[in-house]
C-alpha cells in the first residue's frame, strides 16, 4: 500500500497502522488533502474563511463526491457502507442542525446515562434536553451537538469550529471532555480559527492555503 | 332519451354572458376585458379543434392512432409535472420523472378500467380510452406535481437537517423519510378533498355531463364512483412514484445528498 506523503512530527511505531489515512482527497472545491492520524491524536486545521476547511471535513465524512482514498485502520472506505463509515467518523458542522423539536428526541433511551454524564461535564442542565431546541442559545446547542456526536462512540471526530459560540470557561470544559475521550483513543480533526486553541488541543497543526494542507 | 343538440345560436346567446363580464371590467376599471375576451376565444378555438380531432379519431378507431394520441397526452402532462415545482433537477431529469410517473400510473389505471369495468369492444375503442385518459391525467398531474414540489422544496430548505442525520450515520432513506411522507401526503390531499366534496359541495363533471346527456342519475353516479376510484389509485401511484424517483435523483450510492444535481 502506498504510504502517505505528509511527514509526521511525532515519532510513531512504524509497524503500527495509523487509525485514519487520507490519500489525496480532492474535488473541485479543494485538495488534494493527504493526512495520517493516530488513535488518540488531534490535528488542528487553521486557515482563512473559505479556504476549504469544511470542504476537507465533508470529504473525510464522504458527504460530497470527490476523488482519493481513505482508510480506517486496514479498512478501505469504499468497501464499507457510507452510513457505517459515518458512524465511525462523525462530522459535526459549524452550525449543527436539529430535526426534532427537542434535543432529547435526538437520543435513544439507552443513551440516557452517557448523555447526562456528558452534560454534567459540559456544565449543561439536563432540563435543556426537553426544551424547544430553537429556544436554546447557540452555545447551548453547540455543546448539545457535541454530546450528540460523541454518544455513538465514534473513532474519529471531525469538528468544524465546535467552540465558536462559547465563553472561555465553556471552551475549556469542551476541550477537557474531548481530551478525556482522546485518552480513550478518539482521534480528532479539529477546525478552528484560534491559534491558542490549536496549541492547547492538538499535537500537529496545519494551515489550508491554496486548497492544500501546509504543516505549521 | 336523446341528448339535446345545441346549435350556434344557443352558444351565441350564452356568449352574451362573457360580454357582461367585459362590461363589468370596463365599468369598474379592472382592465381585464382584453384577457377575458382573449381567454374566451382561445377556449372556443381549442375545444373546437379537440372536438374535430376526436371526431376523426373516433371514426378511424385505429389502435395506432389512439395510442399516438394517448402518448401525446402523457407527454404533455409529463411536461406540466416537470415544470410546476419551483425547484428542479438539472437537464431532463424532471421530465423523465414526470413521464415515467404519469405514464405508468395513468395507463395502469385506465387499462384496469377498460379491461374489467367498462369493457368496450374493442377494448381500445377511443370513445372510452381517450376521455378516461384525459380525466385520469388531470388528477395524476395534480398529485405528482404537488408531491414533487413539496419534496424538492423540502430538500433545499431542510438540507442542514438531512445532512446532519447523514453525518451521524443515517441512511438516505432514514434521513429523507419524514420529508417523503410529507410530500406523498400533500400529493394525496386533492383527491381526498375531491372524494369528500363529491355530491355535497360539487356535482362532479362526468356525472353532470352524463345526466345532461340523458343518462339515468344513478347510472351516472356509478360511472362517477368508478372514476373517483380510478383517480384515487392513479393519484396515489403518481404521488408515491414521483417522490421516490425524486429521492433517488437527489441521493447517490454513498448516501449523500446531491443538491448539485438541482438547479440552484
Amino acid at each position: 500500500m502506498p504510504l502517505d506523503r505528509e511527514q509526521d512530527k511525532k515519532p510513531q511505531n512504524a509497524t503500527q497502522v495509523p487509525l485514519l489515512r487520507l490519500q489525496a482527497l480532492q474535488s473541485s472545491h479543494g485538495g488534494p488533502f493527504s493526512l495520517e492520524l493516530a488513535a488518540g491524536e488531534c490535528v488542528a486545521i487553521l486557515g482563512a474563511s473559505g479556504s476549504g476547511k469544511s470542504v476537507l471535513l465533508r470529504m473525510v465524512a464522504d458527504l460530497d463526491p470527490h476523488a482519493g482514498k481513505a482508510y480506517l485502520g486496514n479498512q478501505v472506505r469504499d468497501a464499507m457502507p457510507a452510513p457505517e463509515w459515518r458512524r465511525k467518523l462523525v462530522y459535526q458542522a459549524a452550525e449543527p442542525a436539529w430535526w426534532e423539536p427537542t434535543a432529547a428526541a435526538h437520543f435513544s433511551d439507552a443513551d440516557g446515562p452517557l448523555v447526562r454524564e456528558m452534560l454534567g461535564q459540559l456544565g449543561l442542565d439536563t432540563v435543556l434536553l426537553d426544551s424547544d431546541v430553537t429556544r436554546l442559545s447557540t452555545g447551548q446547542r453547540q455543546r448539545l451537538a457535541l454530546v450528540r456526536s460523541l454518544v455513538g462512540r465514534p473513532q474519529v471526530l471531525l469538528l468544524d469550529e465546535p467552540t465558536a459560540a462559547l465563553d472561555q470557561s465553556s471552551i475549556l470544559a469542551v476541550e477537557h471532555l474531548l481530551r478525556s475521550r482522546m485518552e480513550e483513543g478518539l482521534a480528532i480533526i479539529w477546525v478552528t480559527h484560534s491559534e491558542e486553541q490549536a496549541g492547547r488541543v492538538s499535537t500537529r497543526r496545519f494551515e489550508i492555503r491554496n486548497k492544500s494542507l501546509h504543516p505549521l | 332519451m336523446k341528448p339535446i343538440q345545441l346549435d350556434t345560436l344557443d352558444l351565441c346567446i350564452a356568449a352574451f354572458l362573457v360580454l357582461v363580464d367585459v362590461v363589468i371590467s370596463i365599468v369598474l376599471g379592472l382592465r381585464l376585458h382584453k384577457q377575458v375576451l382573449l381567454a374566451a376565444v382561445r377556449m372556443v378555438v381549442q375545444l373546437l379543434l379537440v372536438g374535430f380531432a376526436l371526431r376523426i379519431v373516433f371514426t378511424l378507431s385505429s389502435p395506432a392512432m389512439t395510442l399516438a394520441i394517448v402518448a401525446l397526452m402523457v407527454l404533455a402532462a409529463a411536461r406540466e409535472v416537470a415544470g410546476r415545482p419551483s425547484q428542479r433537477l438539472h437537464g431532463w431529469a424532471n421530465f423523465r420523472i414526470g413521464a415515467i410517473v404519469v405514464g405508468v400510473s395513468s395507463m395502469a389505471t385506465v387499462l384496469l378500467a377498460l379491461l374489467t369495468a367498462i369493457r368496450p369492444s374493442p377494448w381500445y375503442d377511443p370513445h372510452y380510452a381517450i376521455p378516461l385518459m384525459g380525466i385520469v391525467l388531470g388528477s395524476v398531474l395534480n398529485s405528482a406535481s404537488l408531491g414533487l414540489d413539496t419534496f424538492f422544496g423540502g430538500v433545499v430548505k431542510g438540507r442542514a437537517e438531512i445532512e446532519a442525520r447523514l453525518a451521524l450515520g443515517a441512511t438516505c432513506g432514514q434521513a429523507l423519510a419524514p420529508l417523503m411522507r410529507d410530500s406523498v401526503r400533500k400529493g394525496l390531499i386533492p383527491i381526498i378533498n375531491q372524494m369528500s366534496a363529491a355530491g355535497i359541495i360539487t356535482l362532479p363533471g362526468i356525472m353532470t355531463g352524463q345526466i345532461l346527456a340523458g343518462m339515468d342519475p344513478v347510472d351516472a353516479v356509478k360511472y362517477q364512483i368508478l372514476l373517483m376510484f380510478l383517480l384515487t389509485g392513479a393519484g396515489g401511484l403518481a404521488a408515491v412514484g414521483a417522490v421516490y424517483l425524486a429521492s433517488w435523483a437527489v441521493t447517490d450510492e454513498r448516501h449523500r445528498l446531491r443538491l448539485d444535481r438541482m438547479v440552484q
